[in-house]
């Protein structure tokens, strides 16, 4: 693991930033899109930071039903949009 | 009187089927009346806003049904699909509407007391329609609404010891046939490796892991009761390695009509086929030609049988399963979305299915292949559509499998061959000055 990956908080800092700087255009991204992020890193091991990351409630998970995307919690569309409180 | 007016819907009703729409309606019916006094904690009038929103579906000709959302219970990335319906006015019944998976028990078995425990608590906390199951093979709750999600979630795990199914970029639930707790043809105990591949990959089911869904189902043999061939990114197929096992006797009884040996143990005994033919229903249908039948005895060349299960299944009471039992995977089956649709590819012929070493073999192919697809799989291409891409060749170097005759689907129609610098005695290097010595500038 790299010392990026295994650094929690830079870690979390490197994906708020990388989501932020892309949120004009976009708020939902791949697990691949993480990759990016941490190039030196096995995509298993950025998968369970990241995951760790929507349970500490820093990003969110997005489901179409058949594909999972990822977003900053709050991001885009969120339940208010449907109607719902 | 119903909420709305659903003469299409109705029409749906008139055929000699059951029919989805009478089930609906009477489901809609027991809500309005709630004779056994359930405190609903959504609309009571959400079927009757589901069959209304249908019916307009039908009379435009367009769905009226959003997908998708980031609805889901805590720390899951999978097992509930938001829905919501685009004309909340006119159905707010069904403003939201979200699906709730829910893992299937291994060879769906389940006990009535079991049953009523689920459809009581989706009866207080949902719509009351479920699918059972799914074409995924899960339980599956149709309608609810996302503050219900968590209090379901709970009561599933604490008081039913029930977890959600897989939906998204996860592990889907794995599924099974009733394998060794039912059938005499199962090679391996499908029920213990779809449990243990439940558990040990419980991370990969909840929490998003892969470019797109990922699924595993076991049949025990190749009869195939779950189509697992067709239906799985990983298929595992029950076979055996030694001779089919056979009964001599049993075989004459059969060729002799003896009424207590029916072939294919009766099951289409409604109609009047004449007598049996051996020749005719066993040995001409052998898709290897690989049995004959000469002097009362039945010999069959087991080296070229493909292990059809036709004879055995024609004339069970003869001829059994081999002793020496494993089962073999193939992978990459999946449905039209990217490429076309196809169906597994063998890649491991024979594979023993082992409980002792928690199925060691089995799970090595597994990782293997799943770290070569979370590296190289695009967003959104199944598994099937990267061994397409990339190649069946680069799948056997992933899984550090050595091709076999078994792997050959048909012959070659790329006339290269790319050697790689390991297969070549001496590598590429050469030495430039004893090659001179033999060959003049």
């Amino acid at each position: 693991m790299s010392d990026l990956l295994d650094n929690k908080e830079a870690a979390t800092q490197a994906v708020v930033d990388f989501l932020t700087k892309k949120a004009k255009n976009k708020s939902k991204f791949y697990i691949k899109d993480f990759y990016a992020i941490f190039p030196d890193d096995k995509p298993r091991a950025i998968k369970n930071v990241v995951n760790k990351m929507v349970q500490e409630g820093v990003l969110e998970f997005w489901s179409s039903g058949s594909t999972t995307m990822y977003g900053l919690k709050g991001g885009g569309k969120q339940h208010a949009s449907e109607g719902e409180e | 009187m119903a909420k709305h007016e659903t003469p299409l819907l109705d029409q749906l009703e008139s055929g000699p089927w059951p029919s989805f729409v009478s089930d609906l309606k009477q489901q809609a019916e027991v809500r309005a009346k709630n004779e056994a006094g359930v405190e609903f904690q959504i609309p009571q009038d959400a079927v009757e806003d589901l069959l209304g929103v249908l019916e307009l579906s039908f009379k435009h000709g367009r769905t009226h049904w959003k997908h998708g959302g980031i609805v889901g219970v805590f720390g899951y990335g999978g097992g509930v699909i938001g829905r919501y319906c685009d004309q909340p006015k006119l159905f707010p019944g069904v403003e939201h509407f979200h699906t709730m998976r829910v893992a299937q028990p291994c060879g769906k078995y389940y006990k009535t007391s079991y049953l009523r425990e689920l459809t009581k608590l989706w009866d207080f906390r949902g719509s009351g329609v479920t699918n059972m199951h799914g074409a995924t093979g899960d339980i599956i709750f149709l309608g609810t609404t996302t503050p219900q999600l968590e209090e379901i979630f709970y009561t599933l795990t604490h008081d039913l010891n029930q977890d959600l199914g897989g939906s998204g970029s996860n592990l889907r639930t794995p599924a099974d046939c009733l394998g060794s707790s039912r059938c005499q043809y199962a090679c391996y105990d499908s029920n213990a490796l779809c449990h243990f591949l439940t558990n040990e990959y419980q991370d990969e089911l909840h929490r998003p892991a892969f470019p797109y869904k990922f699924k595993f189902k076991m049949d025990a043999c190749p009869n195939g009761c779950v189509a697992s061939i067709a239906r799985s990114d990983m298929s595992f197929i029950g076979t055996w390695r030694d001779a089919i096992k056979v009964d001599q006797d049993a075989v004459n009884k059969y060729v002799e009509n003896d009424p207590g040996y029916p072939a294919n143990a009766g099951a289409h005994k409604g109609k009047d086929w004449g007598p049996f033919d051996i020749e005719k229903e066993v040995l001409a249908l052998c898709p290897t030609k690989c049995m004959k039948f000469e002097n009362k005895t039945l010999s069959i060349d087991n080296a070229n049988c493909t292990r059809c299960m036709h004879c055995i299944n024609t004339m069970p009471r003869a001829l059994r399963i081999g002793d020496d039992r494993g089962c073999s995977i193939l992978v990459g089956a999946k449905a039209p979305i990217l490429d076309g649709a196809q169906m597994g590819s063998l890649l491991v012929p024979f594979v023993e299915v082992n409980p002792e070493n928690d199925y060691e073999a089995i799970t090595e192919v597994i990782e293997s292949i799943w770290d070569w697809w979370m590296e190289e799989g695009k967003n959104r291409e199944r598994l099937g559509e990267l061994i397409m891409r990339q190649g069946f060749q680069k799948l056997l170097e992933v899984t550090g499998i050595d091709p076999q005759p078994q792997h050959v689907a048909y012959p070659r129609t790329n006339p290269y061959i790319f050697w790689k610098e390991d297969e070549v005695d001496g590598g590429w290097e050469r030495d430039v000055v004893e090659y001179r010595k033999h060959h003049l500038r």
